[in-house]
């Protein structure tokens, strides 16, 4: 009935993950019980659970993102502080089939559910404000996207209390993860998790190109998209051609695991080395999916707290789509030490290195962006400049990581971790907390407490180059990755450190909720009336903050690059239009969120083999998108007297604004 | 072991002095083991420099420290060497970048700082052909130069390629299995786990295959790693240029034990390899088949053991995956192959003579 799923299935025995579950399960009874008490369930599932309006999508795509934040820092903390005890003799507090859960859950959660919702979430919101969009392409979809992301990371979680997940590190090398060796659920969990996750991702790809290719307002020409749209479109069309990939080579794992056959397997044929080859071909375009709009938050931060245009608009552009090209002829860096042949392992240590060659080209441009400008050293312009620094230290590493010799000796060591974690938390977290503090006016209507914003960004920083400077120097002292103990006093001190530094970035986190909970209480001080509060140059200021659901009452035409700038130099900026046309807007549906629900409980039911279950919800899913299909009403006009009335709101809010 | 403990040399000369010393970690572990009541002068030394040295890290110095610490700034042999030139040489080409990145995000940042009204604001300034022109070249200058020392040095330290030397190369099959190191002697005939004996100055030929699941062979101190993989068969030269024991480690995640997967690599003169030859051949185990599997089941902290004989084609067994009883991989495709072929050429003499039954071509009779 309950395939493999039975009560031994909940680690009950085990004091640390009971504990973990207990205390998730205390904050899911706290946040349904606060939603009970203030009668919140109505408007959470018409205003939230059913909204197709993207940036109510991409608030929540954030949300999922903060919370997998602390998930993963949990686990992080775990991890430090374990290696920081049993580098003295002692064993640490975690044994080693707990250890690696741990270093696998972390990997997993911060690049799946912690890095890609947030990332997704940031363009969401903004990408279509700032071509002038009512909203994406496909509302509806993107709505299914979130569900079955959440889903996805709702799989991840459940293996803590039920089960356990996997224990082979976060891309689940065969033939470690073939089921001979790990005949548990972990590595299904792994696969379904990221399966469902995966369908969700891919499909938002396929939504925000089709956005920037067909809904830009009139007169912005792909040459005046601004850098963030840019970035958003290549990161795009890196999801839409990379996720396959991961998608098929997790299949191929499935069919191993599930049905006997042998790609992967030692045996009867099988090639480990093709797994390895088909996830970082994958793999590497991921870590560029991760960082390119972040490079596009760093232009547009840095070009506004400037007051300059950005500088080389054009170079930054190209820099931008070579990246994107490269980084699909790379994937071998990871594994220069498999015993490949001299010329292909130097053929691929230098493509990865002319990858730095665009990579520096945008940090110059940004570094000049600021030449001859007035730099604002508000919090989002503190993480742009925090991510120069440290990201060019990271660049440093990663090229001398692809010089194959060098690898031959740093391949798989600590002095790898530091590199990766010196440009994912220097490049994509810097960038998410930049985007994070800039654009949060605009999806809530006001701007977040600067003290604590600083306070945040200070612990962050110094706690990055104290957990890992460390961790670089151990590398050359020839420590290898993954160690749940080890023997060697020596590094017991490095080790120490690391940790201290693990605890400052603690600091920084919760700097974060105090600055989100202080700037929450002082809502009303923070007010941003203008819509406007950075003095920005692009659309998403054009209008108002939080803006309304249909985002522009009049479709803005675009005269030049940075264009609310221009409107603003022309002086057309803050007036209203001299009429208003109703609006034809999409009609929120439960669609997706249903579909996302059996999506995950398909996910569930092929980890626990619970085979009437799969059938059962996919026959239901099936019947959602029938009945959907049907639904001819799916649409509706707002109007003109409803916008005159909102938009009049807004304009009344700006006049004494105006008078100044 | 203990007269190196309790030595009052600091440890970085202990180092470069003595033939026959142990890395920092090995004597630790020793000390750990239970002679732990040997408190040395070295090792308080040690405390400040293990201090200091973090601070010195974040100061990005480490790699100049060299020293006992560092294994791979402080190599044992010539492959180990050049990979720390190289590591060496690409940080100083970097930095002739990065340096000025650094430097001028900082400057840029502090000199056009709003507050400062004495700076010159240009609202408008968006491109400079000048500037952009210098900001591609530069990297690009950077990565030619760094692309030729990839190129030059990929192909001279390949894993592959045999090291000159003037002894006679020494070949080690290696064998990962769960959770320990199988290290195979074919032209002495002896077999040991977990300990790695290597005569200094001669080339070390190693063929490696796993057992089972995929682990990386390294020895920090004399440099490259290779995977190992079941099925499959890598290979690696090295040499050991100085007598000592160093530590050798699996360098890819394993599985549960992984974290004990280590051995000790001794690199010794050619007389005390010839008398650590004789001491395995006297070891009362033999490498039989049947022994060999009764040592790839799982198992943790496995201490050093010799086989005195090891049973012949136990490696090729094992590359092959007939240690079992099964047919091994390589006669299987042989036979395959000579099955397509004759299925072929039988084909081809029925295309040509349709009449013709030429006699042993029948595919099926091979079964």
């Amino acid at each position: 009935m309950f395939g493999k799923l039975t009560m031994s299935a909940v680690p009950m025995n085990q004091p640390i993950i009971m504990g973990a579950v207990l205390f998730m399960a205390i904050g899911v009874a706290v946040v349904l019980g606060a939603i009970t008490y203030f009668r919140f369930w109505r408007q959470l599932w018409s205003d939230w659970l059913t909204s197709v309006d993207h940036k109510r999508i991409g608030v929540m795509y954030i949300i999922l993102a903060l919370v997998m934040l602390l998930r993963g820092f949990a686990d992080a903390i775990m991890m430090r502080s374990q290696q920081a005890l049993a580098s003295d003799g002692g064993a640490g507090y975690l044994p080693p089939e707990h250890f690696d859960q741990v270093f696998t859950a972390h990997g997993v959660i911060m690049i799946f559910f912690m890095a890609m919702p947030f990332i997704v979430g940031l363009m969401n919101i903004v990408v279509p404000l700032q071509i002038g969009a009512r909203d994406v392409a496909f509302p509806y979809l993107n709505s299914f996207s979130l569900w079955m992301t959440i889903s996805g990371a709702i799989l991840v979680n459940l293996s803590l209390a039920v089960g356990n997940f996997a224990r082979t590190g976060w891309l689940a090398y065969p033939p470690l993860s073939e089921l001979h060796f790990s005949p548990d659920v972990g590595v299904d969990y792994y696969i379904w998790s990221l399966q469902v996750a995966g369908v969700g991702t891919l499909l938002g790809g396929v939504n925000m190109i089709t956005t920037i290719l067909k809904m830009r307002a009139p007169g912005m020409t792909m040459m005046r998209m601004p850098v963030f749209t840019w970035t958003a479109l290549c990161t795009n069309m890196l999801i839409v051609a990379a996720f396959p990939v991961l998608t098929v080579t997790l299949g191929l794992l499935a069919l191993d695991r599930y049905l006997g056959m042998h790609f992967f397997t030692n045996t009867a044929g099988g090639n480990p080395m093709m797994y390895v080859n088909l996830i970082w071909i994958w793999g590497h375009p991921e870590v560029y999916i991760l960082v390119l709009p972040c490079f596009g938050v760093f232009s547009e931060v840095i070009s506004t707290f400037s007051g300059k245009p950005l500088f080389g608009y054009t170079s930054m552009v190209y820099a931008t789509i070579c990246i994107t090209v490269l980084s699909f002829t790379v994937w071998l860096h990871h594994f220069f030490t498999m015993g490949s042949g001299a010329d292909v392992n130097a053929f691929f240590g230098i493509t990865t290195m002319v990858i730095a060659i665009p990579t520096g080209v945008k940090i110059f441009n940004w570094l000049f962006t600021m030449y001859h400008g007035r730099v604002r050293f508000e919090t989002p312009v503190l993480w742009t400049i925090g991510f120069m620094v440290t990201f060019t230290i990271g660049g440093m590493s990663g090229v001398l990581l692809a010089v194959p010799p060098a690898d031959f000796v740093l391949h798989n060591s600590v002095f790898l971790v530091a590199h990766f974690h010196n440009v994912i938390i220097g490049g994509v977290v810097f960038g998410c907390m930049a985007g994070y503090n800039y654009w949060f006016p605009k999806a809530l209507g006001f701007k977040l407490d600067e003290r604590w914003g600083k306070i945040s960004f200070w612990c962050w920083l110094i706690g990055f180059y104290v957990a890992f400077m460390p961790l670089y120097a151990l590398g050359l002292m020839g420590m290898t990755r993954r160690l749940d103990h080890m023997d060697n006093p020596v590094w017991h001190i490095y080790l120490m450190v690391a940790a201290g530094g693990a605890a400052i970035i603690l600091c920084g986190i919760l700097a974060q909720l105090v600055q989100l909970y202080v700037s929450i209480v002082n809502h009303v001080a923070l007010k941003d009336v203008t819509g406007d509060p950075w003095n920005g140059r692009t659309l998403e200021w054009a209008t108002a903050s939080p803006p309304a659901f249909y985002n522009f009452a009049e479709t803005p035409v675009v005269l030049s690059r940075d264009s609310f700038w221009d409107m603003k130099r022309r002086g057309v900026a803050f007036h209203p239009p001299v009429h208003y046309h109703r609006i034809h807007m999409p009609r929120n549906t439960g669609a997706g969120f249903i579909l996302g629900v059996l999506g995950g409980v398909v996910g569930f039911g092929m980890i626990w083999h619970i085979w009437w279950l799969v059938l059962f919800c996919l026959l239901a899913g099936l019947a959602v998108v029938v009945a959907h299909s049907f639904d001819e009403d799916r649409a509706y006009y707002v109007p003109s007297g409803e916008v005159a009335e909102i938009e009049g709101r807004h304009f009344q809010q700006l006049m004494p604004q105006a008078g100044d | 072991m203990s007269v190196e403990f309790v030595s009052p040399v600091p440890c970085r000369a202990r180092y470069r002095n003595s033939q026959a010393t142990l890395p920092a970690s090995v004597n630790r572990r020793v000390d750990a083991s239970g002679r732990s009541g040997a408190k040395c002068r070295g090792r308080r030394r040690a405390w400040g420099l293990r201090r200091a040295l973090p601070v010195a890290a974040l100061l990005g110095t480490a790699p100049l420290l060299g020293g006992c610490q560092f294994a791979l700034m402080d190599p044992r042999g010539p492959i180990g060497a050049d990979e720390k030139s190289i590591i060496i040489l690409s940080t100083v080409l970097m930095l002739i970048v990065v340096v000025p990145v650094i430097v001028m995000t900082l400057a840029f940042a502090w000199r056009y700082r709003a507050s400062n009204s004495a700076a010159t604001y240009a609202p408008e300034w968006e491109h400079s052909r000048g500037i952009e022109t210098v900001v591609w070249l530069v990297p690009c200058l950077i990565i030619a130069a760094l692309g030729t020392v990839t190129w030059i040095s990929s192909h001279r330290l390949d894993p592959y390629r045999p090291i000159k030397a003037a002894a006679k190369p020494l070949t080690v099959q290696v064998v990962s299995l769960d959770w320990k190191w199988l290290f195979i002697y074919p032209e002495q005939h002896i077999a040991s786990v977990n300990q790695l004996a290597l005569p200094v100055g001669v080339p070390v030929k190693f063929l490696l295959t796993s057992s089972s699941v995929m682990n990386a062979f390294f020895i920090p101190r004399l440099g490259t790693q290779i995977y190992t993989m079941a099925g499959m068969q890598t290979q690696l030269s090295l040499l050991a240029s100085k007598a000592g024991d160093y530590r050798g480690i699996s360098a890819n995640y394993s599985g549960d034990g992984f974290s004990d997967m280590h051995f000790t690599a001794e690199a010794m003169s050619g007389k005390d390899f010839a008398a650590w030859v004789a001491k395995a051949r006297a070891s009362s185990q033999a490498l039989t088949l049947a022994s060999y599997r009764a040592l790839a089941q799982p198992s943790e902290r496995v201490p050093v053991r010799y086989y005195s004989s090891v049973t012949p084609a136990l490696f090729h067994d094992i590359l092959n995956q007939c240690t079992n009883g099964a047919p091994c991989r390589d006669a299987a495709m042989a036979m395959a192959m000579a099955k397509e072929a004759l299925g072929s050429s039988f084909r081809l003499c029925t295309t040509i003579n349709p009449a013709g039954n030429p006699a042993g071509a029948d595919p099926k009779g091979m079964q």
